[in-house]
């Protein structure tokens, strides 16, 4: 298929549309209202359905609903919607549903502002909602790549019955650039014998549910998922390794804010100093292994976590690190943009310091 | 030998964890029987609430989801749209349905989901202990109103069914109680009703079942249906409040 020029959040909206998801709840905030728009004009002419919901609350439980009866399902949100839809999203984990959430950050706390942000990492890879539970979440940096992850998603959540967000930002959801559709590799995907669809008198009955009254029930439940969540990090941690090699600082940083750091790579090399970066595609599962192989070589010095926060994915570099290595942060946050030379400024006074 | 009374096929063999003279067991067994009669159970796909009902997807023998704390008439939403065809419906009680699920249940009627609702009044939230219902009687006592519902402190019991009524969305509201057999024999032909429009694609229908509480009142299973009758019943007046034709 010839490439064709989108905006990301309607490129992301489509990815969905082409990896078979019928039905869309929403709730309108901004920057992510290009979905919901493209959902609402594009679903019913494919017998699906788009319902914009009275509020973030009703649609994760709409999600829930629809995953409920095995149908391929999506809701997106921001900020302050994201944080109603957490009750949800724990209980789809709960129950172990399959759907895709779509996060295009804004900055916060509270109604915070309305451009691009990475401050809810923690929200979103930590939990966000209560109890044990992780999910997949892809951090893409480009939109053809938000199209990928996108569309794999949806195989990803199904294979592993579980929520996976795609965690963009508003700068990822507005902009533009040229896309190409392609079907991701082919997996093989059980039947969903689970699913409440009524039972027809020819299999026992089905029940969606994430309540075990016994604690031992829901301990050995919790553990067989974390055995699952095992193999999600086996199998499907995403991450690129650029330019690395001889690296005396490896940035680390995901989304749009990897992309201001290819810049800093190519200034810094102009003036003698070798830049890597460690950007993980997926945020969790986290790519441990990349950091820690670095961690162990001698050329490197340092690591530098690059975020629109205060710092959060920095902790998981840190962990990852785990003290083999100093980690530094710098960032900006509240909807601002770190620029090439504060980032390229701060690589310098890290090299001054170690040497 | 001639059968005389058999058990619904509607509900499973598990035995109720309800308290002895709960009148949840009544409503299960009315909801139960009018699948049966209508023979949807294999294409019902109920939706349990949270509150004394969470356990209703052991007793329903139907394919079961259940629900966070008001959400069901959501949860039903996106069960619908998938399965159009299929019967969906939402069990919940007051502290469910009218108070943190009160934005669920006023858009689900307002879309017109073609489904059914039936929402259990007990004016408290049993679950939990006996704290106080959106549609607790001013002056009940209950244990965050222990000298009674103060309106002044505490506002005025909701009457969902007569607000919903008032519902462009809404096909059939209708309250009814289950005090005593006459009335429990006229609560079953309405929850059919609500199962039969669904069936007919008319759209949302929801029977509010005024229900005792024993437990919480404190007072004896008999006592709690006099009591339902005198002091449920003039609050609440029984009756449909809408219905499309
Ligand atoms: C979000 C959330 N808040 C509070 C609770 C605790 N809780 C469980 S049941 C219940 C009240 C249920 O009362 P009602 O809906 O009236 O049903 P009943 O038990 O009387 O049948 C509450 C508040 C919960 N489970 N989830
Ligand atoms: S606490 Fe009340 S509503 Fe709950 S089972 Fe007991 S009597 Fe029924």
């Amino acid at each position: 298929m010839a490439k064709v020029l989108m905006k990301g959040n309607e490129a992301i909206a489509e990815a969905a549309i082409q990896a078979g998801c019928k039905y869309f709840f929403g709730y309108p905030i901004t920057p992510q209202n290009e979905i919901p728009a493209y959902m609402a004009k594009k679903l019913p002419q494919i017998g699906g359905t788009f319902l914009q919901a009275e509020s973030e609350v009703a649609a994760i439980n709409m999600v829930y609903g629809a995953a409920g009866t095995g149908a391929r399902v999506m809701t997106s949100s921001s900020g302050p919607g994201i944080s109603l839809k957490q009750e949800g999203i724990s209980y789809i984990a709960g129950a172990d549903l399959p759907c895709v959430i779509v996060n295009i950050v804004r900055s916060g706390p509270g109604l915070g502002g309305i451009q691009p942000a990475q401050s809810d990492y923690f929200q979103t890879v930590k939990g966000g909602g209560h109890g044990d539970y992780y999910m997949v979440v892809y951090a893409p940096a480009t939109i053809q790549e938000a199209v990928d992850v996108t569309m794999e998603a949806f195989d990803v959540a199904d294979q592993y019955r579980t929520p996976v967000t795609i965690l963009g930002d508003g700068m990822l959801g507005q902009m533009m650039e040229p896309v190409e559709f392609k079907q991701p590799k082919k997996r093989t995907l059980e039947e969903k014998s689970w699913a409440t669809t009524g039972y027809i008198g020819d299999r026992p009955r089905n029940i969606i549910n994430s309540l075990y009254i016994v604690p031992s029930m829901l301990e050995d439940t919790i553990r067989k998922r974390f055995e699952r969540y095992e193999v999600i990090k086996k199998e499907e941690t995403k991450v690129e390794v650029y330019n690395c090699e001889d690296a005396q600082i490896i940035i680390a940083a995901y989304g749009t804010t990897s992309r201001i750091c290819r810049s800093v790579i190519e200034a810094a090399e102009e003036i003698g100093i070798k830049v890597g970066l460690i950007r993980p595609i997926t945020v969790w599962p986290f790519p441990d292994q990349a950091f820690e192989e670095y961690a162990n070589k001698d050329a490197v010095k340092a690591f530098l976590a690059v975020e629109m926060s205060m710092g959060q994915m920095v902790e998981d570099v840190r962990l990852a690190v785990n003290g083999r290595k100093p980690v530094h942060f710098t960032g900006r946050t509240g909807g601002m943009v770190p620029t090439p030379k504060e980032i390229l400024d701060k690589i310098k006074i890290i090299l001054e310091e170690v040497n | 030998m001639a059968v005389v009374f058999d058990k619904t096929k509607g509900l499973t063999d598990k035995a109720f964890h309800y308290c002895p003279g709960c009148t949840h067991g009544i409503a299960h067994r009315l909801v139960a029987e009018a699948m049966e009669e209508l023979g949807v159970l294999e294409k019902a796909i109920g939706v349990a609430p949270v509150g004394c009902a969470v356990f209703a997807y052991e007793y329903f023998n139907c394919d079961m989801q259940e629900a966070s704390h008001g959400r069901a008439p959501a949860v039903a939403t996106g069960i619908k749209r998938v399965l159009p065809d299929n019967i969906v419906f939402t069990y919940q009680g007051d502290g469910d349905l009218a108070s943190i699920g009160t934005a669920e249940i006023i858009h689900a009627a307002a879309r017109g989901e073609n489904i059914t609702v039936i929402f259990i009044n007990n004016t408290t939230y049993g679950m939990t202990g006996g704290q106080m219902a959106p549609t607790t009687l001013v002056g009940q006592v209950t244990t965050t109103s222990p000298n009674g519902r103060d309106p002044m402190l505490a506002g005025y019991p909701i009457k969902m069914s007569e607000m919903l009524a008032t519902i462009e969305g809404a096909a059939y509201i209708e309250r009814v109680s289950l005090h005593d057999i006459k009335h429990i024999k006229h609560a079953k032909k309405s929850i059919k009703k609500a199962f039969e429009n669904q069936i007919n694609k008319k759209g949302f229908s929801l029977i509010e079942v005024l229900s005792t509480c024993p437990t919480n009142w404190g007072v004896s299973p008999k006592d709690a249906m006099l009591w339902l009758e005198k002091n449920m019943i003039p609050n609440f007046p029984l009756g449909v409040k809408k219905e499309v034709e």
